[in-house]
């Protein structure tokens, strides 16, 4: 049996779309906040609401459309095995693009659950639940069918961001509703909040960094043609990363009202965190450099390394600014949004690109269209989400200095208003930053729709079953 | 046996590999997260904290369904400098008939949880209709439609405060009778003021610390 890769194709096709249209929601609703009436009172360009798309339409259409794409093409190869239940599979393509549509037009329409990263209203978060968990079903039952003795450790990853993500997303979507479009936190006050963010943390945890390392140990030895550089740290990064990870969402709820412990805790195991983080970088970075030559050339390979660096940076800035003292700056200012730029844009996105240019031409059987193009991409990526994440310091490090500053007399010495008004520079510079971002990623949509043009996915077999036992 | 032959035995078994994740990865919520969703005191309601009034709860929906948490925290930290420039710092009292929870995580506009009473309702009319009409440096949209729309459009108030009294908040039987009679005539402009003047009431009249 042949591998099932017609998915791939499709899952692949569905991220690159919701990656244009997440980003350009994105560039609009930072032009919002630099000329606040291009909303021109319409409800549904209003900038809550188009903010909620964005965030939603890039995490979910994006990013989770994205790891399905390469999970099952890494699963069906590091087994040596067709899919498991390939019909299940196409249902979970259909389930999870539908969702994003119609949730997509439920919060233009004003549906929202109210909670971060999770807004989705009950309905929907039932048919996420579904196809969730029939993405696992596949998954996992390609894994035991494999021919493999080994579960390759890319595998793990993809694993531990199936399983924990269906446990935060269950537990904190519990809700009673009221109405079909409305519902009401089982959680309420300060024990909502501790749910959520232990939520929201580990949804960064297990899809943006576990899931996407999932991609980066598959993807990056097969680019560098190289293997990973030491299995040893990577099984011990592994089981650091899915151990300590879920301790640290506390830490967007320093000085709240919520328990000290917790606060404390939080923050020590966000330290901890540190070390497998930066593990896995060095894993990853120890692997390309054997490779180094093939750098100069191959433009996919260019976009994993930095995607590595943007890895290393944010995954640094995390527990930096998880420390109390650092926190009661950058809370609530822009420099949050700037940190989950650069790993948003910086890590997750740009490994993305990076694996679609070298998966795409492979679906297709056929050279990429221009690696020109995809050259030029690189660098307007490289400067916008350069341009992003500095303008976001520069004005969270500002109000976070501003706002806290006292005078002598032990009075405010900023106005909120003038604050606010001072960031007019900043919103700007990370427009134009994004608008560079969204450029490159059209440039690639572009160009990955010629690779493909007029072709059908190429049938690939698994291999012989006496095979040597090495990874393929 | 050492590390890595146990690691073998995971690594060639799915359900082993499986099983360990799902115990590595409960250990964090099952110590730090269950021990606060299991003790009601982080939700006791504060001294003086009121349920909130049909018209309120219609604002207060009407708030979240425009996502006003985006740009405004409702979580006034105890620092010298927020309670200066806000009020009192956050109680965890204050929230226990918050659902969900409001703090919001980004301050791209002031604070709110203590702006109730700090501005005439006519101000809050003008504000949410066109706000650089009162804070010319504002980039704060416009929300014109909601002086067009009627509160509770969708006649489901009484059906939102029942499923909050299943939830614990302390609605009557009367109270819920009477929410749709009075909501007659207010507009969606009317009910976010009404929720934004409620907000920090439990603590008005606490001395700063």
């Amino acid at each position: 049996m042949n591998y099932e890769d017609r998915i791939v194709t499709a899952f692949t096709a569905c991220s690159v779309f919701w990656a244009v249209l997440g980003m350009l929601a994105g560039v609009y609703v930072a032009a919002e906040l630099v000329w606040p009436t291009i909303d021109f009172g319409l409800p549904g360009l209003s900038f809550g609401r188009l903010r909620t798309l964005h965030t939603t339409l890039v995490l979910f259409g994006f990013g989770v459309s994205g790891l399905v794409a390469t999970g099952l093409y890494s699963v069906q190869r590091t087994s040596h095995v067709r899919l498991f239940a390939p019909g299940l599979a196409w249902f979970v393509l259909y389930a999870w693009q539908l969702t994003i549509v119609l949730g997509g037009a439920s919060i233009l329409a004003g549906w929202n659950a109210g909670k971060e990263y999770a807004e989705l209203e009950w309905p929907f978060d039932l048919a996420i639940a579904v196809a969730w968990v029939s993405f696992g079903v596949v998954f996992f039952g390609t894994i035991a069918r494999r021919k493999m003795e080994a579960i390759y450790i890319s595998n793990w990853f993809y694993g531990a961001l199936i399983i924990v993500v269906a446990m935060l997303h269950i537990v904190n979507s519990l809700a009673l509703p009221a109405t079909f479009g409305k519902s009401y936190s089982l959680f309420a006050g300060a024990q909502d909040a501790v749910v959520q963010w232990w939520y929201g943390h580990n949804a960064v945890g297990f899809l943006l960094t576990g899931g996407f390392l999932g991609m980066l140990y598959y993807f990056l030895p097969k680019q560098a043609e190289q293997p990973i550089w030491s299995y040893r740290l990577s099984i011990v990064a592994f089981w650091a990363f899915v151990y300590t990870y879920i301790w640290a969402g506390p830490h967007h709820l320093h000085y709240h009202s919520i328990p000290e412990w917790v606060q404390s805790l939080g923050m020590a195991m966000s330290l901890i965190l540190l070390a497998p983080s930066w593990a896995t970088m060095v894993n990853g970075i120890m692997t390309v450099s054997a490779a180094a030559k093939k750098l100069r050339s191959d433009p996919a390979l260019k976009f994993i390394v930095l995607s590595l660096a943007f890895y290393g940076l944010a995954t640094f800035e995390g527990p930096m600014l998880a420390i109390k003292s650092v926190n009661v700056f950058s809370h609530f200012t822009e420099w949050t949004i700037g940190h989950v730029h650069s790993g948003a844009l910086g890590w997750n996105a740009l490994i993305t690109f990076g694996t679609f240019y070298f998966l795409v031409p492979r679906l297709a059987g056929a050279p990429l269209y221009s690696a020109r193009l995809a050259n030029i991409h690189f660098w307007l990526a490289l400067a916008g989400v350069m341009l992003y994440v500095l303008s976001m310091w520069g004005a969270g490090v500002s109000q976070g200095v501003l706002w806290l500053s006292l005078d002598k007399l032990g009075e405010v010495r900023f106005s909120f208003n003038d604050v606010m008004a001072a960031m007019k520079p900043y919103y700007l510079l990370r427009f134009i930053g994004g608008l560079l971002f969204l450029a490159g990623a059209v440039l690639m949509a572009v160009n990955l729709a010629r690779t493909f043009s007029g072709r059908r996915t190429v049938v690939v077999a698994p291999p012989p079953a006496h095979a040597a036992k090495g990874l393929t | 046996m050492n590390f890595l032959s146990l690691h073998r035995k995971i690594e060639r078994h799915s359900g082993l590999l499986i099983f360990g994740i799902l115990v590595v990865s409960s250990i964090g919520g099952l110590v730090q997260v269950l021990p606060i969703v299991l003790d009601d005191s982080h939700s006791a309601p504060a001294a003086g904290l009121a349920v909130y009034s049909p018209l309120e709860l219609e604002g207060r929906d009407i708030y979240i369904r425009e996502s006003c948490s985006t740009c405004h925290t409702q979580q006034v930290r105890p620092l010298l400098a927020e309670v200066k420039r806000y009020g009192p710092y956050s109680r965890a009292g204050e929230f226990a008939y918050d659902r969900p929870f409001l703090w919001g995580s980004k301050r791209t506009g002031p604070d709110l949880a203590r702006v109730g009473g700090n501005y005439s309702d006519a101000w809050h009319h003008v504000h949410l209709l066109d706000p650089r009409a009162v804070v010319p440096a504002s980039i704060m949209p416009a929300y014109p439609w909601l002086a067009q729309r009627d509160a509770d459009q969708g006649r489901t108030i009484a059906a939102r405060m029942r499923t909050l009294r299943m939830l614990g908040h302390p609605y009557s039987d009367a109270d819920i009778a009477a929410a749709p009679a009075a909501l007659e005539g207010e507009t969606e402009l009317d009910a976010v003021t009404a929720y934004l003047q409620s907000l920090g009431r439990s603590m008005q009249g606490t001395p700063q610390p």
